[in-house]
């Protein structure tokens, strides 16, 4: 018996939580300056004081070489952020799902609902950042467009993971793991130097991260430099996302309905 | 003076403390590891040493590092000890205050609201101290500090950087009734600061405005401090303008603090 179909149920956990945050909209509004910021510090100061790096067989400048990294490191801060903190928090302690499940809703509707804002949240945030790429002359191809629904592949694998992950923290103390995993991969993963930086097995260790695939997979679609294995990146992070969903769902069954 | 239990003055009620604020750290330290210790490391790794490896150093450019990792290093210590103060003095305060109350337990003893403040600010300085020693230490082997007077000298200097943000914001949150004013103190307070005040490239690079606009942030000062200090080249008349900076920021917070408290909880 299904009272509400899908399309329906995810349409009023979106609506839900526009409600919830249209009275702190400037925390919304807000969380878009980060990567900004980032940009400019790093991308621009920084960049000062680097010559630029090559990517897909020519040389860019260093802010074009970092933004796109900026972006999708961006896109999984963002999707963690919300699976994990926020999650946790409706989860455990104001126990909002177990007030909707009161409801006609389901724990597929859930996962699926909660993962769609976070989407939407992070997409407006691309786009946004997109504009300040193309405003600041950092964007070099038509390919940049897709980079939005990147940014959203990105944030649909992390956010599915970590909101799986979730499921199984204890306490607060626990998201002390959440950074020591984000952390490094945001401050190693080619984000702001070429993956050759590394030697040999380092590199593969790199290579294999996710967040890494996703930079990749951004800058090939800013630069250009679009291959297949920009179409490597893209099932690497569909099947993370979806296994992440699926997980989330069967836990959230046995943690609520049982 | 037979019979009275109240202390003697702040040093002496905030003393009393003492063994509440050791218990809560027993219990605490090991979830500050990551923030204030791993994290900054991690970015002197990803920062200094493998970005560095890119930048053409020039002492010139770098005011007066000799490498981008020189550069880098004694930014981040500074950045450090601002990011560790400021996780101590938002939320826990709030929760002193508001969820846990537990600053009204401590004042329904003899103990006054000054005594509350002077120890939780005492802790503080005790947190960003072993941050400072132990972030210090452990990047003593890259090689960029000059002297031992110099680190020690820095070490001191980072009380007094935690100490300038700490108290003010401190007196900040005493009085907040809601929490999500801290997002914005984050995101449009510390995480520009730590990316636009000297710590990752000189602020002569950023615009004219901007620039004036950097140099007037508590982290600029303590950067600048810090990095004269650790590499040796230190210009005292600045070294001077650094400190009483700072210095007037403790001591209008610590004002401002008692202030907003006793108004919050007694008033």
């Amino acid at each position: 018996m299904t009272p509400i179909t899908g399309a329906v149920a995810t349409g009023l956990i979106l609506q839900r939580n526009f409600i919830a945050y249209r009275r702190a909209w400037w925390i919304f509004a807000t969380g878009f300056l980060e990567p900004v910021f980032y940009l400019f510090s790093i991308g621009v100061g920084v960049g000062a004081l680097i010559s630029g790096f090559e990517v897909g067989g020519r040389e860019i400048p260093y802010a074009e070489f970092v933004a796109p990294g900026m972006l999708a490191a961006s896109a999984m801060n963002g999707a963690v952020l919300d699976s994990t903190f926020n999650f946790f928090f409706k989860l455990k302690y104001s126990k909002l799902f177990d007030q909707m499940l009161a409801t006609p809703l389901t724990t597929t509707d859930i996962a699926r609902g909660e993962l769609a804002w976070s989407l939407l949240r992070g997409g407006v945030y691309s786009l946004g950042f997109l504009l300040v790429m193309l405003a600041m002359g950092l964007v070099s191809s038509w390919w940049a467009v897709l980079v939005v629904p990147a940014a959203l592949l990105i944030g649909l694998a992390f956010g599915g993971v970590a909101m799986a992950l979730t499921t199984w923290m204890r306490s607060w103390q626990d998201f002390e793991l959440v950074t020591l995993t984000t952390l490094p991969m945001f401050l190693f993963s080619a984000t702001f130097f070429p993956v050759t930086t590394y030697p040999g097995v380092l590199r593969w260790v790199v290579e294999a991260t996710p967040l890494y695939r996703g930079v990749v997979l951004c800058r090939e679609l800013t630069t250009g430099a679009v291959s297949w294995d920009s179409a490597f990146s893209v099932v690497y992070l569909v099947a993370m996302g979806v296994a992440g969903l699926l997980v989330a769902r069967r836990r959230l069954d046995s943690l609520l309905l049982t | 003076m037979s019979g009275s239990t109240a202390p003697a003055g702040p040093l002496q009620g905030a003393l009393r403390l003492l063994d509440y604020w050791a218990t809560v750290y027993r219990r605490t330290w090991r979830g500050s590891i990551v923030s204030s210790f791993v994290t900054p490391l991690l970015y002197v790794l990803a920062m200094g040493v493998l970005l560095g490896g890119f930048v053409e150093a020039d002492a010139e450019t770098l005011e007066g590092a000799t490498s981008y990792l020189a550069f880098v290093v004694p930014g981040m210590v500074a950045a450090t000890s601002m990011t560790t103060v400021v996780g101590e003095v938002t939320y826990p305060v709030m929760a002193m205050v508001k969820w846990n109350k537990t600053y009204y337990s401590m004042t329904a003893t003899p103990l006054s609201v000054p005594d509350v403040v002077l120890a939780h600010l005492g802790f503080v300085a005790f947190r960003v101290a072993v941050t400072a020693a132990v972030f210090l230490a452990v990047t003593a082997p890259f090689g960029v500090y000059a002297s031992l007077p110099g680190v020690l000298a820095a070490f001191v200097a980072q009380v007094l950087i935690g100490m300038a943000f700490a108290a003010p914001l401190y007196a900040f949150s005493a009085g907040l009734r809601d929490e999500s004013a801290f997002s914005i103190v984050f995101r449009l307070g510390m995480i520009p600061m730590f990316l636009f005040s000297g710590a990752f490239f000189p602020v002569s690079n950023l615009d004219a405005p901007l620039e004036a606009l950097a140099v007037a942030t508590p982290l600029w000062h303590g950067v600048d401090l810090t990095r004269m200090l650790v590499l040796g080249l230190p210009d005292w008349s600045m070294v001077l303008v650094h400190v009483a900076y700072l210095a007037v920021l403790v001591v209008l917070g610590w004002w401002w603090a008692v202030r907003r408290l006793t108004r919050r909880m007694v008033l």
